[in-house]
């Protein structure tokens, strides 16, 4: 003891590209920008894979290979898998080597990466159906342990994935509902009867993801020697610390120059130093440890930000309007039957879209700036509300179009704005 | 020891003012002189006015002056320096410039106040300073509002005008342009060194009257309103605004463009608009100021400034203290640091359509863009732009 559990977060999203009120009505394509901009998905993924997933990927498989011990676990959005299929074949094939290794445990999550679970349950179950699907179509896996996009957690969902039938599920370990308890061990959700809760250690992952490089940080430079000291001194005091971070931390967020190669190089070996340390996944941890104690999380948490809640994506007046409009048409999308106009309704719940549009500036506008592929939040609103005025002619259209034939429904018995939607203050 | 101060300035606000120049001085001189900077100003004409935060002094340059022998020497010199061979209409402005150093040198003689620095206001006031510099033998910082590039959108810039504007430059310890787009203006156009070039951005004051609420009639039947407000010439770009308003009356007919200003191409600009069938959706108000000004801002759903070349741009900082968001031209110096704003370029008519549309389809997004941006002006004060000069003074003296 400790346990160290690994879990990583793979992601990309379909941004929207620059969609003006012209196009309307005549370009139905909303994420094939082919600029040399950041909203060239294709570019931004090839990217990503050459600088981040793919050298962490040969140096995560040689470290399998290498410590029989090391265990990892990935969860991808299905928005990424099916990049991944289309155009960057290899590095899917690099994650599934990792995968066939037998210690690397994959999540479950919804298929868009998307909030659906506080503005529409049924909407939301099948994106975690549809998720499903992709995983067993390419690993041959049926995960057993769910985490939310953004890792956006509360009792309600908990409830949800506990009738689901999920071991576990994910939350960040923040201090506003844990108060004295410590992250480093597991618990049981407020409500819940038999799913168990994970929480992220968000100083030692912040460490990692964030001020790893930072030079003006009194740790600086971080060595894997002092970060394996740190989890050790845990010992006795914790049972699994959850080191939770995307994945694009190796080679994206904090580049190769700053030695985050090196350090994960290293890690497993001065985690194992300390005899009584190990690697664990999210299901093993929760069938090793008991569970120490309830935890009640009435309101939404996340991962993001100094609030930890959904401010980063629906906490101004724009934000709040693109995730309504979206969600109000779920009705009469569906109605339509037509598959490319329901995929390309969901490819527009993707988070991401949403905090593109965040103006909070003066206090996270760094972080969020850097993410943003768009030259102002408002350009990225602009461009979302304009392809989503499209997607409403378009259902018009094929609303009038299948008049009068007779076509069955997808689902249109009890469909209506969830009542989680209380959660989310106007 | 707060500093003591020479200012040179050309004019002042409202109502003597032609343009921002003349506000940012006051905005600027009542923010130094609250922080303890002793301030003697010297305008060229006699006002009916009246300043208690400061010694305002007149040269009265259009008086016949009892120094005529000297004025003439004066001016040989000057002209020697300067080649004069400009439209008489420049000429004047040079020659009242020349004048105006003149008379300078006349008041130095009987100042009596101790100087730690000179400040200058614009290319005008550049002869003058340049002589008190020489008499009082202290550092000289020249304020940039504007230069002779960005008045004329680079086409034919005066040489005269020109040659004042570098040599004002050389002289000066530290030049301070109100943007960044106008500090690589001076570096490139002018061949300055960027080490004493500081940027200090113009500051808003946010006191914001409510008025009476002004257009109505036509926001009562749910006409939307555009304003264009600023002088109507070629540097402002009222041509890309008659282009984008014809645009975006195609994909929101219920739209009024409102005109608010005067100048050389008001004739242009209504023709343009006439050739593009859209007259009808236009009002032109004329020259306002004061409370009809701020009436016009408050009235419109969006301002736009499609300048293309704008040193700073008070104005679009005047419509957010009126609650009103902006849509600037990427060639501003304002939209350097209002973050909370549409930009565009100023001839991409297309992007400056798309974005009055979506302000006006788009409630959230005047309601986001307004609290934003008014949140964000507290930080764009006069006292912080006053701070900034101060820190200048503090290096020189």
């Amino acid at each position: 003891m400790p346990s160290i559990c690994l879990y990583f977060q793979v992601h990309q999203p379909l941004r929207v590209k620059r969609y003006r009120v012209f196009d309307v009505g005549l370009d139905h394509e909303y994420f094939n920008d082919n600029s040399d901009t950041n909203l060239n998905n294709n570019k931004i993924l090839s990217k990503v894979s050459e600088k981040s997933y793919l050298p962490a990927n040969e140096l995560l498989l040689g470290l399998l290979k290498k410590y029989p011990q090391f265990k990892i676990s990935f969860s991808f959005s299905g928005v990424i898998l099916e990049q991944f299929e289309k155009n960057h074949k290899k590095v899917l094939n690099s994650f599934k080597k990792l995968v066939d290794s037998g210690r690397v445990e994959i999540l479950s999550e919804t298929y868009y990466h998307s909030l659906a679970f506080f503005y529409s349950t049924l909407e939301f179950e099948s994106q975690v159906k549809f998720h499903k699907e992709k995983i067993m179509e390419i690993f041959g896996i049926t995960p057993s342990v769910f985490r939310n996009t953004e890792l956006a957690y509360t009792n309600e969902l908990a409830k949800w994935a506990d009738k689901a039938g999920y071991k576990a599920i994910l939350a960040e370990g923040w201090d506003s509902f844990l108060g004295w308890r410590s992250p480093n061990f597991v618990y049981k959700p407020k409500g819940a009867k038999k799913i168990k809760l994970l929480l992220k250690n968000y100083k030692l992952s912040d460490d990692l993801a964030f001020r790893f490089s930072e030079k003006t940080w009194k740790e600086w430079p971080l060595t894997s020697e002092k970060f394996g000291k740190w989890v050790s001194d845990i010992n006795g005091n914790g049972q699994v610390v959850n080191l939770f971070m995307d994945y694009e931390t190796f080679g994206e967020h904090q580049w190769a120059e700053t030695g985050i190669f090196d350090f994960l190089e290293e890690l497993p070996k001065e985690i194992l130093k300390h005899p009584d340390n190990d690697f664990i996944t999210p299901s093993d941890a929760v069938k090793k440890y008991p569970v120490m104690d309830e935890i009640d999380v009435p309101y939404i948490v996340t991962w993001a930000d100094t609030e930890r809640d959904l401010s980063a994506w629906v906490g101004n007046s724009i934000q709040k309007s693109a995730i309504k409009l979206i969600y109000s048409l779920e009705n009469n999308v569906l109605e339509t039957n037509d598959k490319r106009l329901i995929d390309d309704w969901r490819k527009l719940q993707t988070s991401d879209h949403f905090y593109y549009m965040c103006t909070k500036w003066f206090s996270d506008g760094d972080v969020h700036k850097y993410f943003n592929p768009y030259e102002s939040p408002y350009d990225a609103f602009i461009s979302f509300m304009n392809a989503a005025t499209d997607l409403k002619i378009r259902i018009k259209h094929a609303k009038t179009r299948s008049r009068g034939r007779n076509v069955p429904k997808i689902t249109n018995d009890k469909l209506q704005m969830s009542s989680q939607t209380k959660y989310l203050n106007e | 020891m707060p500093p003591k101060v020479l200012m040179l300035g050309w004019e002042w606000g409202p109502p003597f003012n032609s343009g921002g120049l003349g506000e940012a001085c006051v905005g600027l001189t009542r923010a130094l002189s609250k922080k303890g900077v002793g301030i003697t100003f010297i305008l060229p004409k006699r006002l009916d006015l009246k300043v208690d935060f400061l010694n305002l002094i007149f040269a009265d340059v259009d008086e016949a002056s009892e120094a005529l022998v000297s004025v003439y020497t004066t001016r040989t010199s000057w002209s020697r320096l300067f080649p004069v061979d400009s439209a008489p209409g420049f000429q004047d402005y040079v020659s009242s410039s020349l004048k105006f150093a003149e008379k300078v040198k006349l008041l130095l003689k009987h100042l009596n106040n101790s100087i730690d620095v000179i400040h200058a206001h614009d290319w005008l006031t550049y002869p003058a300073a340049i002589v008190a510099k020489q008499i009082l033998n202290k550092p000289l910082v020249v304020h940039v509002h504007s230069t002779e590039y960005n008045r004329t959108g680079g086409n034919n810039p005066n040489p005269a005008v020109y040659e004042i504007e570098k040599k004002g430059f050389e002289e000066a310890e530290r030049i301070l342009p109100v943007g960044g787009y106008m500090k690589e203006i001076i570096k490139d156009k002018y061949g300055i060194n960027a080490d004493k070039i500081e940027i200090v951005y113009n500051g808003v004051d946010d006191n914001r009257k409510n008025l009476p609420p002004s257009l109505t009639a036509f926001k009562k039947i749910g006409y939307k309103i555009v304003l264009y407000l600023g002088r109507i010439t070629i540097q402002k770009g009222p041509e890309y605004f008659v282009r984008a308003a014809k645009i975006a009356s195609q994909y929101f007919p219920k739209v009024i463009f409102v005109v608010t200003g005067s100048g050389d191409m008001e004739g242009q600009m209504m023709s343009e608009a006439a050739n593009a069938g859209i007259l009808d959706k236009f009002i032109f108000t004329g020259f306002l100021r004061g409370d009809e000004r701020d009436r016009i801002f408050q009235a419109a759903d969006l301002y736009v400034m499609p300048s293309v070349s704008e040193p700073f741009g008070i104005t679009a900082l005047e419509s957010v203290v009126n609650g009103t968001p902006v849509l600037i031209s990427k060639q501003s110096g304002v939209s350097e640091i209002l973050k909370n704003a549409l930009k565009c370029d100023f001839w991409d008519v297309d992007e400056m359509a798309n974005k009055i549309v979506a302000v006006l389809r788009h409630r959230s997004l005047k309601d986001n863009l307004k609290t934003e941006s008014e949140k964000e002006i507290s930080y764009f004060s006069w006292s912080r732009a006053a701070d900034e000069v101060l820190s200048v003074y503090n290096q020189l003296v």
